[in-house]
């Protein structure tokens, strides 16, 4: 089978890469780009830990082929740090202590940073319907609503 | 397995008709991918349409809105004209699934994967919205309760494929509502939907009505009782006492660990009075 020559975006840099035509983005970032951050948890999209952003939308990379990313603009996990520097959203997990396991984790980031960037002023009940398609096995999601309620409080103060 | 993303509709379905083996149209994925990873699919060729400029698009057309075949449900909820001219399908696509899978779900792929319990479905079918089909020679518009024929079956040739979805101007004072019952809030598929679209006169007296049930049979029903039960009337207590019944006696549901029949049935006329009741609030606050 030959593979297919694509041309992306990913956290803003320049990536191309082979892959099969069968071959989802989740195993493309994951097994070809090294960018593990993004975790398969089903991989049938009911998980929401593959999540990363396609273009700017919210999507499950395990529901996407890696080649209908030629051209597009990929956001992972691993772009939400500059550097050194956590995103308000990572620190606030850390300090809410909303993680455990932690293997949903960069799943719910990514979703979280993603509704942020579209309502900065979010009711819980809205947080909790925008994250109902990331599942936690570990928190019981209270500890990660209200770190998401937090670290919004916190940006729309910056 | 090959990988295609044409530019136009024609290349896309000259790709289909010569395809050596199965052909499959890759629109969001979100049905297509889960299938081909349980094996339940095994395409030779996926086309995908979303570098088609006219299935990216959602567009006004005589008094009416198009959209493209490979919109994600998301960008209908976002866009203000489309959620105040049909809230009743605005409101069935944003119920397919998760933010993430809203990325990405269309209500083409929704309708073309044939599923008797696709949300958007009978909110499509309440309002009379027509599929534009295009094959490699010709071009068709068809109601869209043409193309499903039963579970996983559409009347689509192996070369055709959805382009857009036409919902078409509504007649003055009109209003469609879509409710489906999940056993959660969240993340499930329905075990019975009710969608109703109706229109009153200057006295507020229904003059048309369609009342579309999802997951209650092999396929949508059209309650044709259940409709005329609200037509000539103010849509009043007694009218929709009626028109639930109705409902629940043209049901014919399976019965399953997510709900019995008895229950769909019960459940089904309940979803379908209160969708009137939304439509009729949304007719009187129409122009
Ligand atoms: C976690 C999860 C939750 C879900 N929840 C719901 C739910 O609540 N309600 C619901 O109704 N569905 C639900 N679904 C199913 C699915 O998301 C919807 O049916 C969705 O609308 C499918 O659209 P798509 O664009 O992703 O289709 P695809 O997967 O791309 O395509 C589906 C089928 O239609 C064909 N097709 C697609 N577009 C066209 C076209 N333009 N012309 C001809 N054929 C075409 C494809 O070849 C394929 O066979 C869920 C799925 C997941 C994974
Ligand atoms: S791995 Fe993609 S949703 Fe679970
Ligand atoms: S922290 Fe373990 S699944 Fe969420």
């Amino acid at each position: 089978m030959s593979q297919i020559h694509v041309s992306t975006t990913i956290n803003g840099d320049e990536a191309e890469f082979l892959c099969d035509a069968d071959e989802t983005l989740l195993d493309v970032l994951r097994d070809r780009l090294g960018l593990t951050g993004s975790k398969e948890g089903c991989g049938t999209g009911d998980c929401g830990a593959c999540s990363v952003t396609v273009d700017g939308r919210l999507v499950c990379s395990c529901l996407m082929l890696g080649a209908e990313a030629d051209g597009r603009e990929i956001g992972t996990i691993e772009g939400m740090a500059k550097g050194e520097e956590l995103h308000p959203l990572q620190t606030k997990f850390l300090e809410h202590a909303a993680l455990q396991c932690g293997i949903c984790t960069p799943g719910f980031l990514v979703a979280a940073k993603s509704l942020l960037e579209r309502n900065p002023k979010p009711t819980e009940t809205e947080v909790r319907y925008w994250l109902a398609g990331n599942l936690c096995r570990c928190t019981g999601y209270d500890k990660i609503v209200r770190a998401v309620m937090d670290a919004a409080k916190d940006m729309r103060r910056a | 397995m090959r990988f295609e993303s044409p530019q136009t509709t024609k290349d896309a379905a000259a790709l289909l008709a010569g395809a050596k083996g199965k052909g499959r149209v890759l629109a969001g994925g979100t049905d297509l991918l889960v299938q081909m990873k349980s094996g339940m699919v095994a395409p030779d060729l996926i086309v995908d349409i979303k570098r088609i400029p006219a299935m990216k698009a959602i567009k006004a057309e005589k008094g009416g809105m198009r959209i493209g075949g490979g919109v994600p449900s998301a960008e209908m909820s976002e866009h203000a004209a489309l959620s105040k001219g049909w809230p009743g399908v605005v409101e069935s696509a944003d119920l397919i699934g998760s933010t993430q899978i809203q990325g990405r779900a269309t209500l083409a792929g929704n309708l073309c994967n044939a599923s008797p319990a696709a949300d958007s479905v009978p909110a499509m079918v309440a309002i009379g919205a027509k599929a534009r089909v295009v094959g490699a020679k010709k071009r068709r518009d068809v109601l869209v309760e043409k193309i499903v024929t039963g579970p996983g079956k559409t009347s689509l040739a192996k070369d055709e494929l959805v382009e857009s979805i036409l919902l078409p101007k509504r007649p003055p004072r009109s209003g469609d509502a879509y409710l489906r019952f999940i056993p959660r809030t969240e993340m499930d598929i329905a075990v019975a939907g009710a969608a109703v679209s109706l229109s009153l006169d200057t006295k507020g007296v229904c003059t048309d009505a369609r009342v579309i049930l999802g997951a209650v049979g092999p396929r949508i029903i059209d309650a044709k009782a259940a409709a005329k039960a609200l037509i000539g009337s103010k849509v009043d207590k007694a009218a929709l006492k009626k028109m639930e019944e109705a409902c629940s006696a043209v049901a014919r549901p399976i019965d399953d660990k997510r709900g019995t029949k008895e229950f769909r049935k019960h459940v089904v006329g309940v979803l379908a009075r209160r969708a009137a009741q939304i439509a009729l609030k949304r007719a009187k606050g129409s122009k």
